[in-house]
């Protein structure tokens, strides 16, 4: 479904990947994991079209979107949940997830998408008059992935969703990840928690210093040496 | 001094602050969207009021009507603006972004000298004046002020109501974010151009009930509109809503306890005091 | 001695004997505009000692106002030679700039903010000058009372203007030495990463609130006293030409134009201005009123968004860019 091949990208003069290539087939679940610094969240911009790459190709179901802007390649279904979430802070939930449903076909299946996400994620339903900025990391994290449905995606990409979260939250953002891959969507994942990330995916890659280092199913990989060398880079 | 006239300047002040909120919150729009400061917006307002102008007083059309054309011009214009000069610059250092805007401050004012003279023009109506215990009111007065106020609100309810003003809202808060929820930036940016150019067009429609057009108009309420703005920390639409009338009413008072150009020096006095205290503006938190 | 110490060489010493050359009646004018052109650079090149890191302001007018009218107010109402004048100038200048500084700095305030800011006190200034019409004369400006001789030291008038010319040029190559040296100093570095990432440099140990400040000083310091030269040279005040909006833009432009990060910058930003406007000028006359303007304003605005780094800065680039091409021979 998603093929990236031989991408290289980079802000400025520095180059944060080379030669990158990868492939996720529908209905996968594929994790991208490193040390810090690796280029993992460069990988994601990359394909939701927030950097242009230098070279290579990024062909999704047939396309090359390589290049294209970002409201174009979401409009291809490709939804990215950010670093950090970038939620509207002064926005209500419900403002943030109308926002989510922008594209025009999004639009026109908001009803159906809205009750989906609260269905989903009852908190959201409860806390829908409330402003993101004032919501826990959790919630923040659930209403993320929550408006990026709302986009109708066919590919969902994650960036550290467990970032800043206490570690009861993190078990439980992993959860909600389950259930939405579960509901049929395809899923890329970048992040730190290894351990905790190779139970949700069926294969990983590791990224290190912007290349692609190993790459294997995840039941194989959830091995020690594999998980020390993720952590520590070594 | 009789309480009289200081009540009739109180109450002008509030008058004229409406008007004033228009500009500010024109501006602030979008800045709040765009992060550039259209330092030309004032001379928009100057082209609109010319067009009211020559539209009711050479070619005879009814007062609303050249309003009404007063604002499709106003938004016109900033779409022009925008697609012109700010679309090339979107990416520039900051200092040229400014220099652009105050580039086509010196191209608006000057244009106007050579097409239309330096010669104040006026359109004069005829409205009547009410008393109330006293105090005069003109219509000339009220009805801008009634206007600005319905359109504040009508402001209010496309950015908090519809789908794209709350949009418009979004990308002030996270441009990044908004295009990856589908939106082209350039198109938003367009509508919030054509916004603010909407409210100028509406502010000169207001304006010249009570004030006359000529090139240099833009420097009587530009700086008065930029301290607003600053005053009520930049961005902040709530707050250059307060600032309009906290400065209008300043001008009001001081106007008449000491004389018209003391109460603008005064404003600005206090707006520069007020950045000693709270250079955020009058609604920032204390870090 | 190197080839660009000898162009400098030369030129100088053309400057310096141009007041001399046969102009066939033409002299009193291309003083004034020689005049005119060296009085704006340095005026410029103070202004760009903060906007090339980044403090963009756009009321420099404010700091030219202040030092213009200190001096000459203080000559015309106390007979106070305008030697001390211009200290006094300064330092009022230098409060204003401390005073609008430290909150400005200390609140982060930046970039469009910064300059919307600096703008409004540029036109408090020019408001307040006309406000205090009854002793500054108003928006009518105000003439220095003469000295009563076409040689004064003491007042700084002479009918001759090559003193100014020579005087003007003193002061450009002094401008120009002090954006040398701050070129050369630790505090360009500071202030470099200060513009780049403020929190950054702050994280090092860079005191950003007083760089910021001390070239804010400056700037406003030199400022003001070009506006005592030129206050002096045509014995006249405005708050129009000496402060407010207008002045402002035109001194960014100049430098922007020529390029703001280059030290010939300002000179050729302002020479070329001067000789647009001028030329301008004796094209249209008083013939088609501010046809003149609206030109270069349109010319500005075509400026800035074609040729961002500057003329300067873009023939700079371009020159750099053929030299280190191997395919081109030196």
């Amino acid at each position: 479904m998603l093929e990236l091949s031989g991408v290289t990208a980079g802000y400025g003069h520095f180059t944060a990947l080379w030669e990158v290539t990868l492939r996720i087939a529908e209905g996968e679940a594929v994790a991208v994991v490193g040390p810090n610094g690796a280029g993992k969240t460069t990988l994601l911009r990359v394909v939701s079209g927030l950097i242009a790459p230098r070279s290579g190709r990024i062909i999704f179901e047939g396309e090359d979107l390589a290049g294209h802007p970002a409201h174009d390649i979401v409009a291809h279904g490709i939804a990215h949940v950010p670093e950090g979430r970038r939620l509207f802070p002064a926005l209500t939930v419900a403002d943030n997830l109308r926002m989510g449903a922008f594209l025009p076909a999004a639009r026109s299946r908001y009803r159906e998408s809205l009750e989906r996400v609260y269905t989903l994620f009852p908190v959201l339903a409860e806390r829908r008059g409330q402003r993101a900025g004032s919501m826990s990391g959790g919630e923040q994290q659930m209403l993320a992935i929550g408006r990026a449905l709302m986009s109708q995606p066919k590919i969902i990409l994650l960036d550290e969703p467990s970032l800043g979260l206490a570690p009861v939250m993190v078990l439980r953002v992993f959860d909600l990840i389950r259930r939405v891959r579960e509901e049929g969507y395809t899923i890329l994942v970048v992040e730190q928690n290894v351990r905790q990330v190779l139970r949700l995916v069926d294969r990983a890659y590791l990224l290190e210093v912007g290349r692609i280092k190993t790459e294997g199913r995840a039941a194989e990989l959830a091995e020690q040496d594999f998980v020390r060398q993720a952590y520590l880079g070594v | 001094m009789d309480p009289i006239f200081l009540a009739e300047a109180a109450i002008n002040g509030i008058l004229l602050g409406g008007v004033l909120a228009l500009l500010a919150l024109g501006l602030n729009l979008i800045f709040g969207v765009l992060d550039i400061v259209w330092i030309a917006y004032v001379d928009l307002v100057m082209l609109c009021m010319y067009a009211v102008y020559f539209l009711s007083v050479v070619y005879g059309w009814p007062i609303w009507a050249a309003g009404l054309v007063s604002l499709a011009a106003g938004a016109l214009l900033g779409v022009a603006v925008h697609l012109l000069i700010i679309s090339p610059i979107l990416t520039s250092a900051p200092i040229n972004q400014l220099l652009a805007t105050g580039g086509l401050l010196f191209f608006l004012q000057s244009a106007a000298t050579f097409l239309w003279t330096t010669d104040h023009r006026s359109v004069r109506l005829s409205l009547p004046s009410f008393e109330i215990a006293g105090i005069f009111l003109p219509a000339t007065r009220i009805i801008p002020f009634v206007i600005s106020i319905v359109a504040v609100i009508a402001l209010y309810v496309f950015l908090t109501r519809t789908y794209i003003g709350t949009a418009i809202r979004a990308v002030s808060q996270d441009r990044e974010a908004m295009s990856l929820m589908g939106a082209s930036p350039q198109r938003i940016y367009i509508v919030t151009s054509a916004v603010g150019g909407l409210m100028a067009g509406l502010a000169a429609a207001l304006l010249v009930f009570q004030y006359s057009v000529h090139p240099f108009f833009g420097g009587q309420f530009g700086p008065l509109t930029f301290m607003i703005c600053v005053l009520g920390g930049l961005g902040n639409m709530v707050g250059a809503f307060i600032a309009s009338f906290i400065m209008s009413e300043v001008i009001a008072i001081g106007g008449v306890v000491i004389s018209t150009e003391m109460g603008y020096v005064i404003a600005f006095v206090i707006f520069i005091v007020m950045m000693f205290v709270r250079p955020g503006g009058i609604l920032a938190k204390r870090e | 001695m190197s080839r660009g110490r000898l162009v400098a060489a030369v030129l100088l010493a053309l400057l310096l004997v141009t007041p001399s050359v046969p102009m066939g009646g033409m002299r009193q004018y291309v003083l004034h505009v020689a005049i005119q052109i060296f009085i704006w650079s340095f005026i410029g090149q103070a202004w760009s000692l903060m906007g090339r890191f980044g403090l963009v302001s756009l009321g420099h007018g404010a700091f030219l106002g202040v030092g213009a009218y200190t001096s000459a107010l203080l000559w015309n109402f106390y007979s106070l030679t305008p030697w001390i004048g211009a200290l006094l100038a300064v330092g009022a200048a230098v409060a204003l700039a401390v005073v609008l500084g430290i909150p400005c700095f200390r609140f982060r305030v930046i970039g469009h903010y910064f300059g919307l800011v600096t703008l409004a006190v540029g036109e408090v200034v020019r408001l307040l000058i006309i406000a205090e019409r009854d002793w500054t004369g108003g928006s009518l400006g105000l003439t220095l009372k003469t000295a009563g001789s076409d040689w004064s030291v003491y007042a700084i008038q002479f009918a001759d203007k090559r003193v100014f010319y020579y005087a003007s040029l003193a002061f450009f190559l002094a401008g120009l030495w002090i954006w040398d040296r701050v070129d050369r100093s630790m505090a360009r570095s500071a202030l470099e990463a200060i513009g780049e990432d403020e929190t950054a440099a702050a994280s090092v140990g860079i005191r950003v609130t007083r760089f910021k400040l001390g070239i804010t000083v400056a700037s406003a310091g030199l400022t003001a006293l070009g506006g005592v030269l030129y206050a002096q040279y045509i014995s006249y005040v405005n708050p129009d030409t000496l402060s407010g909006i207008g002045v402002s833009l035109k001194i960014v432009f100049a430098v922007v134009l020529g390029g703001m990060y280059s030290l010939m910058g300002p000179l050729v930003g302002t020479a070329l201005t001067t000789a647009l406007s001028e030329g301008l000028r004796i094209a249209f006359g008083l013939k088609l009123l501010g046809m003149a303007e609206t030109i270069y304003g349109l010319l500005l605005i075509i400026f800035i968004i074609f040729l961002p780094s500057g003329i300067y800065g873009s023939i700079r680039d371009a020159l750099r860019r053929r030299s280190l091409d191997p395919r081109i021979s030196a």
